[in-house]
């Protein structure tokens, strides 16, 4: 136990290069997969918060649910549409780390979207009679109210970031695991564990809290900054 | 001018019937306050003026090119003064130049002129009340609606609100204003709407209609609001 926590410490001061490439490859991922996230959530939860249409509600409830997808699932759907004999299998995407940000892209899209609608909806009881009087259009008006949240919505980045970092399922099954080119922290955190490399799993892990941790005092800063200029 | 009629509008929200056949005649130009107790539809006539509430029935014409809409709260965004009032602007479609110069001449109608770059909802209420107006004036309106723009603000603020509005109107802006101030009416209003039950009720020049009222509905409305021995004292 305590050589596994002087082995651990040794990695984590020397930069231990399987441990730096693989946080690397998992920020890379998660981030790109959060930037997809936003581009397509945040529209789509202002829409629904703003505009009025039939099924308006059963889409919101649907919304909600796919908060929670379990990822193995998602991973699955998204192997047997992107495996050689599915209907994207000619792209070759399978086992990359593109695939790998696809699959936690479709994780973290429906996050953002519910918390962005719910965040939009309470600006738009206050903001809307207003803006609507001002004679702005509904995607105008979305955007004014993307605006005015912009700070709250920063948490809907963030709960879809730590979503997409520590979720294992989806990117193991369309990622495979491949050492050097589509292995993660949680996925390596899982093999290393079964191997018995506990050193490398929990250098791994502490990089990984770090991250998350890290990513989000930035953002409380940079919110807490902005909120004092602008709030 | 804008002069504004309503006939028979029939409004129900949630199974409410909040206007139940309300006509009305506005005249152009001046001052118009609605008054009536809490639930007389108020509110819901301006709305519907402005066209944020469709009558379920009944006719509605508006002789105004331009509206703008100043509400109890103001309803300002997480931005700059300037910006605000740029917001008023924005359905427009004017060019840079000519936005940027209306936002300016509009902050320093209303006194703020020195605080274009703060961000809004660091504002007093005065201030942001001040601010609401500068981004309805900002527009040009000729037709103002002002739902208890002073309802929750101190007496120092309140005037210099009153006094803005009576100078838009001076200047041709039609104002149709909203209060439950009726010392506010008697100083701004040249016609005066009591409203009851989503009905207009009675309908004439200020003094006359706060001091002898006509009709059973706005006496007991002007009874039960007003203080009447200490504006018949100061008149």
């Amino acid at each position: 136990m305590t050589d596994t926590i002087r082995e651990t410490f040794a990695r984590l001061a020397t930069l231990d290069r399987d441990v730096v490439a693989i946080a690397w490859l998992s920020l890379r991922v998660s981030l790109s997969a959060v930037t997809i996230g936003l581009l397509l959530g945040i529209p789509l939860g202002a829409v629904l918060a703003v505009a009025r249409f039939p099924g308006r509600g059963a889409l919101v409830g649907l919304l909600n649910a796919f908060m929670g997808l379990p990822p193995v699932i998602v991973g699955l759907v998204l192997y047997l549409v992107l495996s050689r004999s599915g209907p994207f299998g000619s792209l070759g995407l399978l086992f990359t780390p593109t695939a790998m940000v696809a699959a936690q892209a479709v994780l973290a899209t429906p996050l953002v979207a519910a918390l962005t609608r719910q965040v939009i909806a309470d600006a738009e009881d206050h903001l809307g009679e207003q803006l609507r009087s001002l004679g702005l259009s509904a995607p105008r008006r979305a955007g004014v109210l993307i605006y005015d949240t912009r700070f709250s919505l920063v948490t809907a980045a963030l709960a879809s970031f730590g979503r997409a970092i520590s979720e294992i399922g989806a990117v193991l099954v369309v990622g495979g695991n491949i050492d050097g080119h589509t292995r993660t922290m949680t996925t390596a955190i899982s093999l290393e564990t079964q191997k018995g490399d506990l050193s490398l799993a929990l250098a791994l892990g502490v990089v990984l809290i770090a991250l998350v941790v890290t990513v989000n005092a930035v953002a409380a800063l940079l919110r807490g900054h902005a909120v004092r200029a602008y709030g | 001018m804008a002069g504004i009629t309503l006939t028979d509008i029939v409004l129900v929200l949630n199974r409410t019937t909040i206007l139940d056949g309300l006509s009305l005649a506005i005249p152009p130009g001046g001052i118009t306050a609605l008054v009536g107790p809490n639930g007389a539809g108020k509110s819901a006539t301006l709305r519907v003026i402005d066209g944020l509430l469709a009558p379920n029935s009944g006719s509605l014409t508006v002789q105004a090119k331009r509206r703008a809409f100043v509400f109890q709260k103001p309803a300002l965004i997480r931005a700059s003064a300037a910006a605000n009032v740029a917001l008023g602007l924005a359905a427009l479609g004017l060019p840079r130049t000519e936005r940027r110069g209306r936002v300016a001449a509009a902050l320093a109608r209303v006194g703020l002129a020195h605080r274009a770059h703060d961000p809004a909802t660091r504002f007093s209420g005065g201030e942001q009340q001040r601010l609401a107006l500068a981004r309805a004036w900002a527009a040009r309106p000729d037709l103002l609606l002002l739902d208890e723009p002073t309802a929750n603000l101190d007496p120092g603020a309140t005037d210099l609100v009153e006094a803005l509005v009576a100078e838009m109107a001076a200047e041709g802006t039609k104002v149709v204003l909203v209060s439950h101030n009726l010392a506010q009416v008697a100083r701004l209003a040249a016609d005066v709407i009591v409203l009851a039950q989503g009905r207009a009720v009675e309908h004439g020049p200020t003094r006359a209609t706060l001091l002898s009222p006509r009709t059973p509905q706005a006496r007991a409305y002007l009874d039960g609001e007003l203080p009447w021995s200490s504006l018949a004292a100061a008149s």
